[in-house]
């Protein structure tokens, strides 16, 4: 009984108080997982080509970090100190696998279009790097908020650099669903006589490492703290 | 309510757990992994298991659009059903020697093993048996009036798989329209096998009456009928589809001769 009542007891956090509103709000500014600890980059410049391709990129990231955080903060007290990373992992690539599956049933062009970025989802470092570093020793509360925090945190990366991209590279935008529009008027484009020519460099990855680049740029001069001296 | 109760009993269950066994042993080590690795299996199993009608019918319609598109039909994943027994008129499976084995028309059942449509040609290709044990499926379209036979290919790139169909018109040499996928080429060089610049470099040329049937040459040397130009940078990539369409070619020529035969006779 009284182990019972120990467990019970504690006067319960609000779901909004100031130490839970910083795992969320942290991530997406100066803890960001891509700007600041420099993780997942790999992805954020092989996915980020359209902006539809980011959405769904973002969203099963987001999905697997949520499921791995809360399913390792649940198993903390279990999971032998010996064998952590490899379970991690497991966790992690079963969570992956699912994501994969579904995507092949419902959204076969998109998986796809995907192809193997989907499977390397595995070795994004943010979701290993929340697991080790947050789940394994808070409870599955914080530990969603953690993930939510830093899955949103990679997703807006992705999804600015994938708009500036799919703009100045293909001269449109994309959304899950809707395909893609092209909203520029065919004969601006110098193939049609006009003036204007998408800038083909945008497409390719190097492209997006400048983005990312530009965006740490920003954060940087705005936020003296987060220079290294 | 419900449920903070019961999360309440299964947290006090786990610290008595926590207290009783020792998580450094050996031995619960191996037990964590053991139980870990079936559960792991058993969700892993219910999902595939659930998903893989769905998946199916995705590479059966995704396999659809590939064939039509071969010869410039285009359709979406919602006709491809309706659209293809339009076009495709029958669909054969041939031995090695290009006598036809099984003919079908009609609605594809993806369940029915004997149907030509689900012949696994890259499966037969990966099994790496000889042509003499395996069947080769054959589509016999028909557009604008005229017949056209698609051919399936599979072969090897630079990296992995290389795939596609190729469209001979009725008159069984003139290529009637390409169509190529890859899995994992590199992107900018030979991934463009599947861009419409190259499939188009096939239309109109014809195949030469010995081996090899088709080139496909370095960049800008292209002069003859029997030959198209390859991708700059992506020469293994070329390579490999000149290969696969000679290899899967020399089969279905054979089938193309005795169709001629029989009808001059």
């Amino acid at each position: 009984m009284s182990t019972e009542n120990s467990i019970a007891s504690p006067k319960r956090e609000s779901l909004f108080s100031k130490k839970n509103k910083k795992l969320l709000k942290d991530p997406l500014g100066d803890a960001n997982p891509i700007t600041i600890q420099v993780l997942g980059i790999c992805s954020a410049l092989a996915i980020t080509v359209q902006l539809q391709q980011a959405v769904i990129m973002s969203l099963s990231v987001l999905f697997v970090m949520i499921g791995g955080n809360v399913i390792v903060s649940m198993l903390r007290n279990l999971i032998p100190d010996r064998i952590r990373i490899i379970v991690q992992l497991v966790i992690i690539a079963s969570l992956v696998i699912i994501v994969d599956e579904v995507l092949k049933a419902y959204l076969p062009d998109v998986s796809e279009k995907l192809s193997v970025f989907v499977g390397l989802i595995i070795t994004n470092c943010i979701i290993m790097g929340r697991l080790e570093a947050f789940a394994l020793a808070n409870k599955p509360g914080p530990s969603v908020l953690d993930a939510i925090g830093n899955g949103l945190g990679y997703a807006w990366i992705l999804l600015a650099v994938s708009v500036v991209r799919e703009i100045f590279g293909s001269g449109a935008i994309s959304m899950p669903g809707m395909g893609q529009v092209k909203f520029l008027p065919e004969e601006w484009f110098i193939s049609a006589g006009g003036f204007y020519e998408n800038n083909n460099l945008m497409i390719l990855p190097p492209m997006a490492l400048v983005v990312v680049g530009v965006i740490i740029w920003i954060q940087r001069s705005r936020n003296k703290s987060l220079i290294e001296s | 309510m419900f449920f903070s109760q019961t999360l309440t009993a299964v947290k006090s269950v786990f610290r008595i757990f926590d207290m009783a066994i020792n998580k450094n042993s050996t031995g619960y080590t191996f037990t964590f992994s053991i139980i870990m690795v079936v559960i792991v299996g058993l969700a892993l199993a219910f999902t595939s298991l659930n998903l893989k009608p769905l998946q199916k019918k995705n590479a059966a319609d995704k396999q659809m659009i590939d064939i039509l598109g071969a010869i410039q039909v285009s359709t979406t994943r919602e006709n491809a059903k309706t659209d293809f027994p339009t076009f495709v008129i029958e669909r054969v499976s041939l031995d090695s020697e290009g006598n036809v084995v099984k003919s079908m028309s009609g609605g594809i059942n993806t369940n029915d093993v004997s149907d030509p449509f689900n012949l696994d040609v890259k499966k037969d290709y990966r099994s790496k048996k000889p042509a003499s044990e395996l069947n080769f499926p054959l589509y016999i379209c028909e557009k604008d009036g005229d017949k056209i036979y698609v051919i399936p290919v599979v072969g090897s790139g630079l990296w992995g798989p290389i795939w596609g169909y190729i469209a001979i018109a009725s008159d069984m040499h003139t290529i009637y329209g390409a169509k190529f996928d890859h899995k994992t080429e590199t992107p900018g060089l030979g991934a463009e096998i599947k861009e419409d610049f190259f499939t188009e470099k096939f239309k109109g040329k014809t195949l030469n009456e010995v081996a090899p049937f088709f080139k496909v040459l370095k960049g800008g040397s292209s002069t003859d009928i029997h030959s198209v130009d390859g991708i700059t940078g992506g020469t293994i990539t070329s390579k490999g589809v000149e290969e696969m369409v000679n290899r899967t070619l020399a089969i279905y020529l054979r089938y193309f001769d005795k169709q001629t035969n029989s009808n001059a006779k």
